[in-house]
Order: C-alpha cells, then structure tokens, then sequence
C-alpha cells in the first residue's frame, strides 16, 4: 500500500497503463514540460518522452478529433482537457465522431479513447473553470462515463478506463485533487471492482444517499453528523454514471425506502433525474417518499464568492434528508 | 491610404516592424511611418503616462492576489506597449472584444477599476457594462471572441457605419478552430474588423513554436487578409500597425492582422510557476527590450520627460494605485440571492421556485446560533 493524493493516484495510473501498453499516448495543453496545471502528468514526458506525453496546440477539437485518428492507427489515447468548462470545443467530435463510431462503422472501428477532465467547483476559480458538464456525456449514447471520489479509485478505474475497448469520459474532482488515501499499486485489475459497479461507502438504515466524484465526502460528513441525531444514512459512490449500476441502489433502497441524490450539476436533466426516475420504476413499491434531489442551482456556474450557495454542503444535504424522512425541513409547508 | 500589396505578409517573412529601439532611438519604417506621422513628444508621453500606469495596475493587483484580496490575476506585465498602442489608436465607437489579459485597455476604455477587480476577487464575472464603455467583456475562453468581433464588424457593415470592432488575442488562441472561422467569415464578409494577436511567446507553459512553424502574421494572407508584424514592445509601432489596421476598416478595406511581438514577462496568472518551463535568460533578454524603458529614454534624451513630468507620471500612478486598493479592499461580497439573477431576462417558473427555495433555505439559518451554518462559512 502507498499513501497518495488522488492526483498521484492518476499520475500512477497513467504511468502503469503506459508501461504496461506502448500504445497508450497522453495528449493535452501543458501536460508534458509543465506537468499539467495540476501536476497530474508530473514527471511523465520525462520518463516516457515527448512522442507518448504531447503537449498539444491549444485546440480541444484537435485533441480529440486527432485522438480518433490515433484510435483508427491502434494507439489508446488519452486526453486531458484542462478544465471542465473548456471540453465544449471538443464536443463535436465527442458526441458526432467518438460516441458513434463504432455503431457506424458495425463494430469494426473501436475509439478506446480516455478523456480526463478535472470537473467540479469548490476552489474559488474564475468561469468555466468550475462546471459540471458529465450529464451531455451520459446522455450521449457510445460514451463511458466514469467519477473517481478517493485516490484508490482513481488508480483503478482509470486503469480500467484505459483498457476499456470503448471510450470513456474520466472525470476528476478537481476540489479533492489533494486528498490523500491507501493505493494498492499492485493490486490485479482482473479482481478489482468492475469498472461500473457502485459501491456502499457507508452502511445505513433510514435513508440512501446517492453521489459521486467531489460530493462523496461531504455525503460523508452529513452521514456523521445524521448520526448524531440518530439518523442512519446509507451513503452510496456510484463510480460510474454510464451505465449507472442500479443494483446496490435498489437493494439499499429496499431496506431504506428513502432515496436522496446529490451533485453539483444543475438540478433539470441532471444525474439525480435520471435515477429518480430509474429508481421510481425498479422501487415505486419500496419507496416510503419521493426520491429528493439537492443539486446546483439551474444557473451558470457563479463567480466564486457565490460558489458556497451553489454547492451543496452537508446542511443541504441534511435538509435533504430531512424531506425523505418527513422531518421538518426548508420546504415545510410548501409542498402539497 | 498605404498600399497593402506589399504587406501581404508572406507566410516566412519575418520582418518586425519598428519605430523605436529597445535603447530609445527613432528608427525609420516605410510601412508604420505615415501612421505614426501624428504623433508629437506630448502624445508620446501621454502613452508613456498610460503604460507607467497599467503597469502600477499590474503591480497593486499582483500584490493584493499574494494578500489574498484577489482570487487570480493575469499579469500584463512587459506587454504595456501592446495594449496602450492598440487601444490608444482607436476611438471611442470602435467595439473591442478582448481576452482576459486586457485589463490595460479596459482601463484606459474608462472601466472602473473597482469593477475591473471585481471579476479577479470573484465577486462577479463582469466589472463593466460592454455597451457603456463598448467594450465586450474578459473572454476566458481561448479565440471564442474572434468570431464576436467579426459578428460585430459584419453588423456595422450591414448598417453602413465607418466603424471597426477589434479582437485581441494571444498566440495560443491562433491554434483555435474558432480563429480560423473568424478569419472566413471576416475575408468572407470582407468585415471591418481588426484581429490584434499579441504574441508574448507562452501559452501557459506552451512556447508559440508549439502553435506555429511560421510568424504568427504569416497565417491571415492564406485567408486572404494583410498582415503586419511589429515590435510589439514598441508602443508607437503598435500604434501605427493599429491606426493602419483600422484606416483599412473604416474606408471598406476590409480586416486586418497585426501581430504583436512581445514577451508575458510574469506568469500566466498569479496561479502558474513559469520557473518550471522557461529559462531565466530568456527573461533576462526581454528585460533588455522593457516597453516602458525605451520610451522613458527617448523622452528624456529629447527634454520632453524632465523631473517635474516624470513626478506628474508618478503621481497618477500612486493616485489609480490608492484607488485601487481601496475599492478592491472595500469591495462588499456579492449578496447570496444575486444567484438567481439575470440567469434569463423575464420569469422562469423553475429557477424561481428554487431562488423561492433557497431564500426560504437560508432564512432558517436566521435564527441559528453564529458559526452554526455552513452555508456561510466553508465548503465542507
């Protein structure tokens, strides 16, 4: 075991897929002599050379558009884009080129591409630099889409990402990048958790809590302190959202007959839609209240002194709780 | 009206126009000279004030990001020639789409420096009304504001206005596909619009060998737009290169791009550590080549900045310096439910029941004990 920050966790990830495949490139903007604007490619062009860690032109389409070409001579690219609210140059050639070509072509041109991107707000940046774009991902069919919340999983999944025949959209919580956890570097990826499955990150009785990526440890701290009030919250990591693995969901919400989703993404057409929905079918006769979404507001990401009231925090989420349980709560006297 | 044919801008000419040295000295230009003709001791010195002054813009600002009064700032330190000469060669109707880095300029377009902070403290993403001062506001998004500027432009032909808009960008922003499209539409539409490329060598850690194998200029002639490529440290060249661009756009002649060669002597922002991909001799170099240097020497070499001007100069600093501070430093933090506004311009029936959530949310904190709410304190 090695205690790492979860970008360490990613630098060793990438290290060992690129050990492990030649055909394994990084692209990006500043990836390579400066080792990204994170540091999560430290190291890596001075080990691997630049022809494996190519530090692109400012161009996101031409990163991922060039990625495809890659795909289509056998090489695995993965691609950093900077910063979440930067991905929308690229998204063309995401959702028109990479997410189809494999239906297009019938099965005969596989895009194993990884597209990492630091998402989520929580550190004070200016716009575009703190967004939460993994719902256009999950709704374009042909895409992966994966969330990593501590260093261990990132190390794993990202491994999985990479070897995945498909492609796959890697999103980092950027506001945990300096969280620190055990990483079993030689840990065999054939026993590891698959790369879809969910995960219970804290056993609980009364109420399902649902995230991923930056908000799993605040779920965390509001199931600590619900239990101080004597309320048991299930807190569930769901690793990846596409496919959303409903499995642990609905057997915890067999038990619970509550179920919470929380995430920074705005509210409408958002993750927490999605399983709401899912869930109302698999459980509606489990269910003992409407499932509750705490999530970003429906605005553009505010400047950052407002960033606070956007989030949700462990009180929001409490509140959340709070209206699964029917227990007072903000909007007490409200709703019909 | 110069004849262009011979600035077409040959994709390997690497020509740098200039008017004065990096030592002071009044070198002649065949292209730049009709279009700096006007310009007499008094007005140099007036563009000497206004770089001495954003430069003490870029020191306060600096300064109060390490005092944690600012979130971030974007240096413009060693391009003070590049964005005085542009914005001081046009007028106030021309419409200006810049980046991030323009803070000299939307100070000199009259933005408030309170306003200007503003957006670095992230206390809003906009410090200035773009209709008031027409000026669009800091553009994040790399080249994105090349296509605004050729929209505009195209508008101003459709009304029949002897108007310009102006795009600054940077040299990474060249690689963008949305700069190529603005270059189309521009050549396309024949758009008055003036793309003003300051090449300060890095994009973040990236050098601009990295986006280009020729001079930055040599890219607009393939889209059949002139080019000029001027000492960009050498703020009268940069203005005559502008006042060209922009006597091209205002008699019909279409767009123009000026490539500005300077240096980013700081780093990208207050967030980046350039001493982990550049040299410091190259630095060093650049010094050698100071914007604000050359004018000071030639100024006083010429008796027009004696002690008295130069105290004059010094005390406008100090004078936007105090202003600065005090307005950034006082600078309320914006009130939780601005949220909600201006996210649509009428009634939204979803987003206002989650403003009349929210607000409902956190008056119940109102009773709470102090420090008993994370809503106002710290992300957990």
């Amino acid at each position: 075991m090695s205690t790492l920050t979860l970008t360490q966790a990613i630098n060793a990830g990438l290290r060992r897929a690129m050990d492990d495949d030649p055909k394994v490139v990084l692209l990006g903007e500043d990836i390579g002599t400066l080792g990204g604007v994170f540091r999560v490619t430290d190291g890596l062009m001075k080990d691997f050379g630049s022809h494996r860690v190519i530090d692109t032109p400012l161009a996101e389409s031409a990163i991922i558009g060039t990625a495809v070409g890659l795909a289509y001579k056998g090489f695995r690219p993965v691609c950093e884009i900077q910063f979440d609210g930067f991905i929308y140059p690229g998204f063309d050639q995401i959702v028109s080129q990479v997410a189809k070509l494999h239906m297009r072509t019938h099965g005969q041109v596989r895009m194993p591409l990884t597209i990492r991107v630091p998402f989520g707000g929580g550190i004070g940046s200016p716009e575009h630099h703190s967004e939460s774009p993994e719902a256009y991902f999950v709704h374009t069919s042909g895409l992966r889409v994966v969330s990593a919340s501590n260093p261990q999983d990132a190390y794993t999944l990202l491994r999985q990402a990479i070897a995945s025949d498909d492609p796959v959209l890697f999103f980092e919580p950027k506001r945990r990048y300096h969280s620190k956890g055990d990483v079993d570097l030689d840990a065999d990826l054939a026993l590891a958790p698959a790369m879809g499955a969910a995960r219970v990150v804290s056993s609980g009785t009364d109420v399902t809590l649902v995230t991923y990526g930056p908000l799993v440890a605040t779920a965390l701290d509001a199931a600590r302190a619900a239990a101080d009030d004597g309320i048991s919250v299930e807190v569930i990591d769901l690793r990846s959202l596409s496919p959303i693995d409903y499995g642990p969901l609905e057997e915890s919400v067999r038990r619970t007959g509550r179920l919470v989703i929380t995430h920074e993404a705005s509210e409408t057409l958002g993750l927490g839609a999605e399983i709401a929905a899912a869930m109302t079918e698999r459980c509606f006769n489990y269910l003992e209240a409407a499932p509750v979404r705490i999530t970003g507001f429906d605005i553009p990401y505010p400047p950052s002194k407002l960033e606070k009231h956007h989030l949700p925090d462990l009180d929001r989420m409490l509140d959340g709780v709070d209206r699964a349980l029917g227990r007072p709560n903000s909007l007490t006297g409200l709703e019909g | 009206m110069l004849d262009t044919s011979a600035n077409t801008g040959s994709p390997t000419d690497s020509v740098i126009h200039q008017l004065i040295t990096a030592t002071g000295t009044r070198v002649p230009d065949e292209v730049l000279a009709p279009f700096a003709a006007g310009v007499d001791n008094e007005q140099l010195l007036k563009l000497y004030q206004d770089m001495v002054v954003i430069r003490r813009i870029d020191f306060e600002a600096t300064a109060l990001q390490r005092q944690g009064q600012l979130a971030l700032w974007p240096p413009m330190l060693g391009q003070e020639a590049a964005q005085i000469g542009s914005v001081r060669a046009l007028v106030a109707e021309d419409f200006i789409f810049p980046t991030y880095r323009e803070n000299g300029v939307a100070y000199c377009r009259g933005a408030n420096l309170t306003g200007i902070m503003s957006t670095w403290r992230g206390s809003a993403n906009t410090g200035w009304d773009p209709h008031e001062i027409n000026m669009a506001t800091p553009q994040i998004i790399i080249g994105a504001q090349t296509l605004h500027a050729t929209g505009y432009a195209m508008g101003l032909t459709m009304e029949g206005k002897e108007s310009l808009a102006i795009a600054y960008l940077g040299d990474g922003a060249t690689s963008q596909g949305d700069v190529h499209e603005a270059m189309v539409f521009a050549a396309s539409f024949q758009a008055p619009v003036i793309f003003f490329c300051q090449n300060n060598h890095w994009a973040i850690s990236e050098p601009v060998g990295l986006q280009a194998h020729v001079p930055l200029a040599g890219r607009a002639p393939g889209y059949g737009i002139p080019s000029l490529r001027v000492d960009g440290n050498d703020v009268l060249a940069v203005l005559a290169a502008t006042q060209w661009a922009a006597a091209r756009a205002r008699s019909g002649g279409g767009p123009s791009f000026i490539e500005a060669v300077t240096y980013r002597m700081g780093p990208h922002t207050t967030a980046d550590d350039p001493t982990r991909y550049r040299e410091t001799s190259e630095l060093e170099e650049w010094r050698g080549k100071d914007p604000i240097a050359r004018v000071r020497a030639l100024l006083t070499n010429n008796g027009t900045l004696d002690a008295g001007a130069e105290a004059e100069v010094a005390a406008k600093a100090d004078a936007v310096a105090a202003e600065l501070r005090a307005g950034c430093i006082g600078m309320p933090d914006p009130e939780p439910m601005t949220l909600f506004d201006n996210v649509y311009t009428g009634e939204h029936a979803i987003l206002d029941r989650q403003r009349d959530h929210y607000s409902r949310y956190l008056g119940g904190f109102a009773g709470a004990p102090a420090g008993n709410s994370s809503a106002e304190g710290k992300l957990s």
